[in-house]
């Protein structure tokens, strides 16, 4: 059974030209305990795409689709159900925790707000738990730090307080928005590992929204590829990197540079990343791709689902295993 | 489309491009919206019937028919006349003229010295700035009708006392808008690349940041010309302005004063339309490019 | 070995500390040489101090001690106008976020042009061929001068930056953090961008950045600071493959890379 089912999403939204098509049919299936990445460049719709989850659409905004948790719909739910949702069951994790926890109240009121509006429980029972929480996510010193107000705290330790508070429903699905953008590397890769193991831990689901594909694939079991609202492509983490499907993940993999070789220059996909309004008839990726055809310029492709992964390319089938993952040309050759 | 492939650079200014002069000129009646373009349109109005007013006024102004005073409107007077007989439409037609000239006057002097102030205090900082802020503090919290009231009693009553008294006034309003703006704004990073590329504070001043200032500092301008309206006819009013017999909405309405009394309200009630309306359309207007000023910076 | 473009000895800048307390030095004791051509990597995270050195190098922040020397010439108290033209040919810095480093009220050609007339006296036929030129060179079109940084995208806006450091033709480019916030795609054709442009001419890069990546792509020698401090510095693949310090180790297993595993390395870090 799956825990969230994402089924032809369109999401439009206002603006000064009209509406724009931001996410374009988007399919997507996460199972009990399972971690999706979800990778894309600016304007991808990725970030939308999980905000919608929980209803945090802009105002005006047109969606079509079909978006169920654990079996219930969300699209057209109530405001109440809604909320029920993000009291129980679905928790999100945004970029900038700054943003979104208050900077006049304590830390152990944020907390512990939580706890005692949606599990009930009193004032003391909401510390001692909010103590626990803060030692799961790897602060010691709980006590002294719920008394400290966020200015006080550093912004690896503050994103680690909003994931104690992401738990602190105990919910069955995360949704995390480029969590670890703002932080420092040696702070990413603590933040990830204490995600991971609360999530092994509790059974919990991810999404998980980065621009930063070797980071989705190293911590997610499935990663998908968004390019201009749709998903491009979608694999198992553990093959994505080695066996590319789609010419744009060959490419985002190919174009960032690596710790292990400098080469003379990088292989690069030209042009820009554009969103679902700017693409016109055909692959929105055709205007970039260096394996573009005719076809690809007249006709979207469907998604099509191979043994390896779902891609969107009219060249999968011969494209299989054929398409570079790393830059080619290595130090030595320069 | 194969442009598309070959070069990085073209792909997104096809998708930009120029703005045509016919979509600017809609985005901008968008941005204006409907109270806006009422604004603007009887702004446009008022205006053209300032500079007009010799042309359009059906009688001289100032020509007192004593036998036709507080004439019912009819065709020979549109809008009636006043106490003395003269053509009460004629004259608020040239009174448009005084207002509009007077405050766009104030307005002016007061936003180029105020900007001046505001730029060189806010660039140089330090004691200089210190300074020009205190003093900023002080006058601000002096009415600029106060000013007026000095300048007038040194000066004697008429227009050039009121305007420059108003200037002093408003001044200070001017300069601390825009020196928390230019606060704001020179410590964006394209102005330290300025001054890395060695271009001396003046240029830096009129060239970069004044540009990106101009819309804050129109839409201020434009604000206060509306409260610029009312002190003037307050004082008009109060007979410290434009002397009679002058054409003036003030001037109108305190004879209206009288003349209602009498049982003729038609003077009080018409100046303080003429005056009511296009405040509330300058600072309609005003409202509106300030929210834009704000979504641009 | 060629000269050396740029001399850093002992600096260190004091900050004011928060409520009262004892100042903070941001940067304390860090030296190093650039050499002509060469290109180099300061590497830390936030709080390293290493975008205070880039803004004491570009005088827009007053150093409490030490010595700077660009050009041969050593740099100290409040420049003249005069003087800071003499300067821009020596060093140019490409900033962070191409959308507040370039002046939203004005058109690319304008600000090309600018930056040339600044520091060369060139007749109108001749400025307009220069900025086509440098137009070219960062790979975008002659008509992009006419527009207004708003209608390009962040990568064009990026490259018009690099063309306007590239105007007053310095000996030395300070890039800070200059592709951090490009998209991926973007980034390494800025990267390339900046290897061709180093293969065309003259000129030393220091590279200001938190990503070890893009820093072994693009730079020889790299310097890791750490809470103000030069913690290691030697040439950047040596560096990266054996590291003689136990941070710049842990900076190199925190990047993400298929394989990787997150390590929650100390599980109390500092508030």
């Amino acid at each position: 059974m799956s825990m969230l089912t994402i089924e032809d999403l369109r999401v439009r939204v206002r603006s000064r030209d009209g509406m724009r098509t931001i996410v374009d049919g988007v399919t997507l299936d996460i199972g009990r305990g399972e971690a999706l990445g979800l990778v894309g460049e600016s304007g991808s719709g990725k970030s939308i795409t999980a905000r919608t989850v929980l209803g945090l659409f802009p105002r005006g905004a047109d969606v079509t689709g079909r978006i169920e948790v654990d079996g219930e719909p969300v699209l057209g739910a109530s405001r109440r159900s809604l909320t029920a949702l993000r009291s129980r069951k679905v928790a999100m994790i945004f970029q900038d925790p700054r943003a979104h926890i208050n900077p006049v109240h304590r830390v152990g009121d944020f907390l512990t707000e939580a706890l005692r509006k949606h599990l009930g429980m009193d004032r003391a029972a909401a510390a001692r738990k909010a103590v626990g929480l803060l030692a799961d996510v790897g602060i010691a010193d709980g006590e002294r730090r719920l008394r400290q107000y966020p200015h006080e705290l550093s912004g690896g330790l503050l994103q680690r307080v909003m994931i104690a508070a992401a738990i602190a429903i105990e919910p069955d699905l995360i949704l995390a928005d480029e969590p670890t953008t703002a932080l420092d590397v040696t702070t990413q890769s603590e933040v990830m590992a204490i995600l991971g193991d609360l999530r092994r831990e509790r059974g919990m689901a991810m999404l998980f929204i980065t621009h930063d594909l070797e980071l989705a694939a190293a911590t997610c079991d499935r990663t998908a590829v968004m390019y201009a609202g749709q998903i491009v492509e979608c694999q198992s983490s553990r093959t994505l990197p080695d066996r590319p499907l789609h010419p744009y993940t060959s490419g985002l993999l190919g174009s960032r540079p690596s710790i292990e070789a400098a080469v003379r220059r990088l292989p690069v996909i030209p042009g820009r990343p554009v969103a679902a309004f700017e693409t016109g008839a055909g692959c929105s990726f055709a205007g970039r791709c260096p394996m573009v055809e005719d076809r690809c310029r007249i006709e979207a492709p469907a998604t099509v689902r191979r043994t390896e992964g779902a891609v969107a390319c009219h060249r999968n089938e011969e494209l299989v295993g054929a398409l570079p993952s790393e830059p080619t040309v290595r130090s030595a050759d320069v | 489309m194969s442009a598309l492939t070959t070069n990085p650079a073209t792909a997104a200014t096809a998708a930009t491009g120029r703005l045509r002069p016919r979509t600017r000129l809609r985005s901008a009646a968008g941005l204006l919206g409907v109270p806006g373009l009422l604004a603007v349109g009887f702004l446009v109005l008022v205006a053209v019937v300032a500079v007009a007013a010799p042309l359009l006024a059906p009688a001289d102004p100032n020509f007192p028919a004593p036998l036709e005073a507080y004439a019912s409107p009819s065709g020979a007077h549109l809008m009636g006349t006043d106490a003395l007989g003269r053509d009460l439409l004629s004259r608020l037609m040239y009174g448009a003229r005084v207002a509009i000239l007077a405050s766009v006057a104030i307005i002016a002097l007061s936003t180029v010295v105020g900007t001046a102030v505001a730029l060189v205090s806010a660039w140089v900082g330090g004691v200089v700035d210190a300074f020009v802020s205190r003093v900023l503090d002080i006058l601000f919290a002096v009415p600029g009708i106060i000013f007026a009231l000095a300048a007038v009693s040194v000066m004697g009553p008429g227009p050039t006392g009121v305007v420059l008294g108003l200037t002093l006034g408003y001044t200070p309003y001017v300069a601390r808008v825009v020196r928390g703006a230019t606060l704001r704004e020179v410590r964006m990073d394209y102005v330290d690349a300025a001054w890395l590329q060695g271009r001396s504070g003046v240029a830096i001043c009129l060239r970069h940041l004044l540009p990106n200032l101009r819309p804050l500092i129109i839409a201020q301008a434009v604000s206060s010309l509306g409260f610029a309206l009312i002190d003037l006819s307050a004082l008009s009013f109060l007979g410290l302005g434009v002397q009679p017999p002058a054409a003036d909405w003030g001037l109108t309405m305190r004879a209206g004063l009288d003349s209602a009394l009498r049982g003729h309200v038609g003077e009080a009630v018409s100046a303080g339309l003429c005056l009511g309306l296009l405040v509330a359309s300058v600072i309609v207007l005003g409202d509106r490019l300030s929210k834009q000023a704000e979504e641009r910076a | 070995m060629s000269e050396q473009v740029v001399r850093v000895e002992n600096l260190r800048k004091e900050f004011p500390g928060h409520r009262g307390a004892a100042t903070v030095a941001a940067v304390d004791g860090v030296g190093f040489e650039l050499a002509s051509g060469e290109a180099l990597a300061i590497v830390g995270e936030s709080g390293s101090g290493k975008t205070t050195v880039a803004r004491m190098l570009m005088g827009l922040e007053r150093p409490t001690s030490g010595t700077i020397e660009v050009c041969g010439r050593e740099r100290s108290g409040r420049p003249s106008t005069a003087e800071r033209r003499r300067r821009a040919r020596e060093v140019q810095l490409v900033f962070q976020d191409p959308f507040l480093s370039l002046d939203r009220a004005q058109r690319i050609g304008s600000a090309i042009e600018t930056a040339i007339r600044l520091q060369f006296p060139v007749g109108r036929d001749e400025l307009r061929r220069r900025t086509s030129e440098l137009l070219e060179q960062v790979g975008l079109l002659p008509r992009h001068a006419e527009l207004f940084p708003r209608q390009l995208s962040g990568g064009q806006r990026q490259r018009v930056a690099i063309a306007r450091a590239l105007a007053a033709e310095p000996s030395v480019l300070v890039l800070d953090e200059a592709v951090a916030a490009l998209d991926v795609s973007i980034q390494a054709q800025i990267l390339n961008l900046l290897s061709d442009i180093r293969e065309s001419r003259e000129i030393a890069y220091l590279f200001i950045s938190h990503d070890l990546a893009v820093v072994n792509q693009l730079c020889e020698r790299t310097i890791v600071m750490r809470r103000g401090k030069v913690v290691e510095a030697g040439a950047t693949r040596h560096l990266l493959t054996a590291p003689a310090e136990d941070y710049t180790r842990r900076l190199i297993d925190a990047v993400p890379r298929p394989g990787w595993v997150p390590t929650r390395s100390r599980d109390l870090a500092g508030a």
